[in-house]
């Protein structure tokens, strides 16, 4: 099981670029922590994701 | 105004001094309230991305204008320190406003994490742009720390209190050698003025302009009170006397003898 943004997804042995794509975010717009560290996006491609691993996708929003 | 009063801020010069919040209003009033405020600065937060909205702040933010993320949400430094990177990540800087709170009635920063903080973005190359508690033990940690500039809150966050702790606000202006800048709690565009003519460097206001009655109108208010507190600052104030009266003409008495 992997978990992404705190939900528990069966993203197992897929790329990141692929979950970025099967949940419709746009690459160009977010970042990607995994396991607490930043993922670089040129490791979208080649980062295989495995059982435990913990994903935040994350973008800009309105603030103070 | 003077067009070489510049405010800098870790080298980078800015022209205007009013900071834009960005939050709790419609994206589509974002242009014309940073276009009001004549804003070069506007900050955002970092959220867990929403699969099933597509339009992105950023669509709507100006050109040129620098984006200065916050790391709202955090409970430590180390939170922060990951919203930052993540902020980065993202591709729009290197600034960071580092906004650190344990306590969630009142919103205040925690002042000993932010200064672990500034020190670890600091030296991993962000300008560093600490929102604290107005204490000047603090500042200087955080002026040591590596802050480019420093935050004191005027009033909790969202309230439209005004300068509250103005005291302890002037005793930073007149002791810390980087820019301070008023944030959180200024509601109305006198208290910007007010606050720039203590000498604050800039203003940063969200909720004053979120929950006014005309969003840009009032934009363009703060931008006018704040370069009024400038320019008076810049001018010198008039002193104040402390008992009796001063003639503002000369007393030439010709009605008597």
């Amino acid at each position: 099981m992997v978990k992404v943004n705190g939900d528990i997804t069966s993203f197992d042995g897929k790329t990141v670029t692929e979950l970025l794509a099967e949940n419709g975010y746009d690459p160009k717009r977010v970042a990607v922590e995994l396991n607490l560290d930043i993922l670089p996006k040129s490791q979208y491609d080649s980062t295989v994701l495995k059982d435990g691993d913990s994903v935040e996708v994350v973008s800009f929003v309105g603030g103070g | 105004m003077e067009n070489n009063d510049k405010l800098i801020i870790g080298g980078h010069e800015f022209n205007s001094r009013f900071i834009l919040g960005s939050g709790k209003y419609s994206l589509s009033l974002i242009k014309a309230a940073v276009e009001n405020a004549g804003a070069e600065i506007i900050t955002l937060a970092v959220r867990r991305a929403n699969t099933k909205e597509h339009e992105s702040i950023l669509d709507h933010i100006p050109e040129g204008v620098t984006l200065l993320p916050n790391t709202s949400g955090a409970r430590n430094a180390e939170e922060a320190v990951r919203i930052a990177r993540l902020a980065r990540e993202l591709g729009c800087g290197n600034f960071v406003k580092i906004e650190i709170m344990r306590d969630t009635k009142y919103l205040l920063p925690d002042n000993a994490e932010t200064i672990k903080a500034t020190d670890i973005l600091a030296n991993e190359g962000f300008v560093v742009m600490p929102y604290m508690y107005p204490d000047l033990n603090t500042a200087r940690d955080l002026v040591n720390a590596g802050a480019a500039s420093v935050m004191p809150l005027a009033s909790p966050i969202g309230s439209n209190k005004g300068l509250a702790t103005r005291d302890f606000i002037q005793i930073l202006i007149d002791e810390i050698d980087l820019p301070i800048i008023v944030d959180a709690g200024i509601g109305r565009p006198s208290q910007a003025c007010e606050a720039m003519e203590m000498g604050a460097a800039a203003v940063m206001s969200n909720t004053a302009l979120a929950t006014a009655g005309d969003l840009p109108m009032m934009a363009d208010a703060f931008r006018k009170a704040i370069e009024a507190g400038r320019q008076a600052y810049l001018s010198g104030l008039g002193r104040v006397l402390v008992r009796g009266a001063s003639p503002s003409d000369t007393l030439t008495g010709f009605l008597r003898d």
